[in-house]
C-alpha cells in the first residue's frame, strides 16, 4: 500500500533571489502539473508547508517562497543541487480550458502572484489560445515587486495594471488593486472569466469590487491559502465548515468561496 | 456465533493471561490521578465503575509518532514497534466514536491514511456494558449508546463476570475454546437508554442560516472565558487533528525524523498560517468552529451522522467549566430564533 505522505527527494537545480525576502526554487520535477496546484515541501529544521507552483517546465517546478518567520527560514540556506523533499501535486486547479480564448481578468496581491504565473506564462507563450489578458497586480512597495522579467514581458501582450499601495514608481501606478478594477471593459465582454488570488482581505474586497463593476459571481475564481499539515484531507487545519481546502481546493469558484466563513 | 457464560473473576484474570500471550490487552486504568487506556493484565486493574477521562483512542492512535525518518538524500517510512493484535476493552460510546476517526482517516479524501490505518486495523473490540449513565454523559441524544460492533461483551461485577463472544471471528472461536465447559447463561449486554443531560442539536436545515449562527452574539463570551487550553480536544474520541514536526537530531546535519501530534482547534495556532495570519483570532470564534463541527459540519459532508457522541468528557475536562453539551442547547435555541427572524438573547 503506497504511502500517500511520503516525500520523495528532489534537486534544487536554480535559486532566483526575487526580493529580500522571497526566494523562488526551481526543482527537478517531472510530474504533470495543473496550473494552480501545491506541492507540501519539507522545510529543513521545520516541517512541511503547502506551496504553490509559481512556474513549470520541461523536467522542472518552480515555488516562490516568502520568509516569514521562523516557519519558512530553513529553505533560505539551501542552494543549488542541495536536495529538497516534497510531495504533490495537491489540490484542483483553475479551469485554464474554460479560460481559452475569451477574456480573462487576473488580479493579484502580492505573493498571491505564485499561484497564477505559470498559467500566465502559459497563455503568454500560447497567444493562440488566449483571449484578452487584463492582468492587475499589487504589491506593497517597490522592494516587494515580484517576478520583475515576467511583469515587462506580459506588459506585451496582456492589458496590465501594476500598482503599489503606498508609492508611485517607474511602471507602477499608486494604489489598491480594487481601484484598478473599473477599468476593466466588463460591460464589452460576452464570456470571460475573472482570477483572484491573494491574502483573505484582498480577496475578499476585489470580489465585491468586480461584482459591483457588474461582474457575476460565477465568473470569480479564487486560490485560498490556509494553514495545513497533511494536504491529503486528516490533518484538520485547513477545514472552513465541511470543506477542506486542500482537497477542495485551493480553487473556488466564488459562489463557493463566499460561503466559506472560517 | 453467540453464547454467553458466567465465570469468576480468577477465571476471567486467566483469560487475559492466556489471551496476552499473543494479543495487547488494553483498557481503562488508573494512571496517577486520571483513568486512561493502556496496558492491563488483570481484571483488578481495570476501571470499569467510571467513566475515564481520556478516552481509548491513544491506544491506536499515539498523542506523538514517529511518521518517517530522513537524512540527506532519503527518507525511510518508520516500522511499527509493536505487532501484536490489540484486545481493546472500550464503552459503546467509544465504538461509535472511532467509526468517525476510520471516516475522517480511512475516508476522506479518497484515501487511507496509512500510520492510522496500519494501528487501526489490528484493534479488537471488547465491549464494556454501562452498568448506568455516568455524570455528563449525554450518548442517547447522540444516539450511540448502543452498537453491534464487538467481539465479545462483558459485564464485570462483584460477584464475578458475564462474557458474550459475539460473531465468527478467530479471536472469538479462541474465547469459545477457553470458556467452553464454564457456566452458559443468558447474559446480553444491556445499553443506557436513559441519560441526566439531554442535548438537542440544532435543526439548522437550510444552508442561509449559516452566516447568522457564525455572527452569533453569543461566541464572543467565550473570548475571555475560553483560555484555550485544548483540554477538550485532547479528551475527545472524535477529534483527530494533528500538526507535524520535523526534528533534527544535530544542527549540523540532516538526519532526523517526522513527528505527528495531536493538534487542538481550541489552540491560537491551529490556524495562524506562516505569515502570521490566523483566521479564526478569537476564542470564540474557535468554539464556533468546534462546536459546528461536532453537530453540524460533519455530519454535512459525510451524510451520516453527528461527530459528537456525547460522551461528555469534554464537560468533565474544562478547567473554566464551559460546557459543550449546554453550548450546543444554546445554539439549539438560537437557531430557532434565527429562523424566526428573532434578535438572539
Amino acid at each position: 500500500m503506497k504511502n500517500i505522505t511520503l516525500p520523495s527527494p528532489h534537486k534544487i537545480l536554480r535559486i532566483v533571489h526575487e526580493t529580500k525576502a522571497e526566494y523562488t526554487f526551481r526543482v527537478k520535477c517531472d510530474d504533470a502539473v495543473n496550473h494552480g496546484q501545491f506541492y507540501v515541501l519539507s522545510i529543513p529544521k521545520i516541517g512541511e508547508a503547502p506551496i504553490s507552483v509559481s512556474a513549470q517546465g520541461e523536467g522542472y517546478v518552480e515555488f516562490t517562497i516568502r520568509k516569514v518567520g521562523k516557519l519558512t527560514d530553513g529553505i533560505f540556506g539551501m542552494e543549488e543541487g542541495d536536495t529538497l523533499f516534497m510531495r504533490g501535486p495537491y489540490g484542483n486547479a483553475f479551469p485554464v480550458e474554460d479560460f481559452k480564448k475569451k477574456p480573462l481578468v487576473v488580479i493579484a496581491g502580492g505573493t498571491g502572484m505564485a499561484p497564477v504565473r505559470s498559467m500566465l506564462q502559459y497563455f503568454y507563450a500560447h497567444p493562440e489560445e488566449a483571449g484578452e489578458v487584463y492582468l492587475i497586480v499589487g504589491f506593497k512597495d517597490r522592494d516587494a515587486v515580484l517576478f520583475e522579467e515576467d511583469l515587462a514581458r506580459f506588459r506585451e501582450k496582456f492589458h496590465t495594471v501594476y500598482c503599489l499601495d503606498n508609492m508611485e514608481a517607474e511602471g507602477f501606478s499608486k494604489g489598491f488593486v480594487t481601484g484598478y478594477v473599473k477599468e476593466v471593459p466588463f460591460g464589452t465582454f460576452e464570456d470571460y472569466n475573472v482570477v483572484i488570488v491573494g491574502p483573505p482581505a484582498m480577496i475578499n474586497f476585489t470580489a465585491k469590487e468586480c461584482v459591483k463593476n457588474g461582474v457575476t459571481e460565477d465568473k470569480i475564481w479564487v486560490s485560498f491559502e490556509r494553514k495545513m499539515s497533511c494536504s491529503v484531507g486528516k490533518c484538520g487545519h485547513c477545514r472552513i465548515n465541511e470543506t477542506y481546502v486542500c482537497l477542495e481546493g485551493p480553487v473556488f469558484n466564488y459562489t463557493k468561496a463566499k460561503e466559506l466563513l472560517d | 456465533m453467540r453464547v454467553s457464560y458466567g465465570i469468576s473473576t480468577e477465571k476471567m484474570n486467566g483469560l487475559l493471561e492466556e489471551l496476552g500471550k499473543t494479543y495487547r490487552i488494553c483498557g481503562p486504568r488508573r494512571v496517577g490521578k486520571y483513568i486512561r487506556y493502556g496496558d492491563i493484565q488483570s481484571v483488578e486493574e481495570l476501571v470499569y465503575q467510571e467513566k475515564s477521562h481520556f478516552s481509548p483512542k491513544e491506544v491506536f492512535y499515539p498523542i506523538v509518532q514517529t511518521l518517517l525518518y530522513f537524512s540527506e538524500n532519503q527518507v525511510r517510512e518508520s516500522e511499527m514497534e509493536d505487532e501484536r493484535e490489540v484486545i481493546l476493552f472500550l464503552r459503546p460510546c467509544d465504538i461509535n466514536g472511532i467509526r468517525r476517526l476510520d471516516t475522517l482517516f480511512l475516508r476522506n479524501g479518497g484515501k487511507a491514511d496509512n500510520f492510522y490505518q496500519r494501528r487501526r486495523e489490528k484493534v479488537k473490540f471488547f465491549l464494556l456494558e454501562c452498568a448506568e449513565s455516568f455524570e455528563t454523559c449525554f450518548c442517547v441524544s447522540m444516539g450511540s449508546n448502543r452498537t453491534d460492533d464487538y467481539e465479545a461483551a462483558f459485564r464485570f461485577g462483584e460477584e464475578g463476570v458475564k462474557a458474550q463472544i459475539h460473531g465468527e471471528s478467530a479471536l472469538c472461536g479462541r474465547l469459545e475454546g477457553f470458556l467452553a465447559g464454564e457456566k452458559e447463561c443468558a447474559f446480553a449486554p444491556e445499553f443506557v437508554t436513559e441519560n441526566k443531560k439531554t442535548v438537542a442539536a440544532p435543526d439548522i436545515g437550510h444552508r442561509s442560516l449559516l452566516p447568522g449562527i457564525h455572527d452569533l452574539p453569543m461566541w464572543r463570551e467565550f473570548d475571555d472565558h475560553c483560555i484555550g487550553c485544548g483540554g477538550c480536544n485532547t479528551v475527545c474520541i472524535t477529534c483527530s487533528c494533528f500538526d507535524t514536526t520535523d526534528v533534527i537530531y544535530h544542527e549540523t546535519s540532516r538526519d532526523g525524523e517526522r513527528r505527528r501530534a495531536w493538534s487542538s482547534c481550541m489552540l491560537d495556532s491551529y490556524s495562524t498560517m506562516a505569515g502570521g495570519h490566523n483566521v479564526r483570532a478569537k476564542a470564540g470564534d474557535r468554539m464556533r468552529f468546534k462546536v459546528m463541527h461536532k453537530i453540524y459540519d460533519f455530519k454535512v459532508r459525510f451524510g451520516e451522522e453527528h461527530m459528537c457522541v456525547g460522551c461528555g468528557r469534554c464537560d468533565m475536562r474544562c478547567p473554566k467549566e464551559i460546557h459543550f453539551s449546554e453550548t450546543v442547547d444554546r445554539l439549539a435555541h438560537e437557531v430557532e430564533r434565527l429562523k424566526r427572524g428573532e434578535e438572539s438573547l
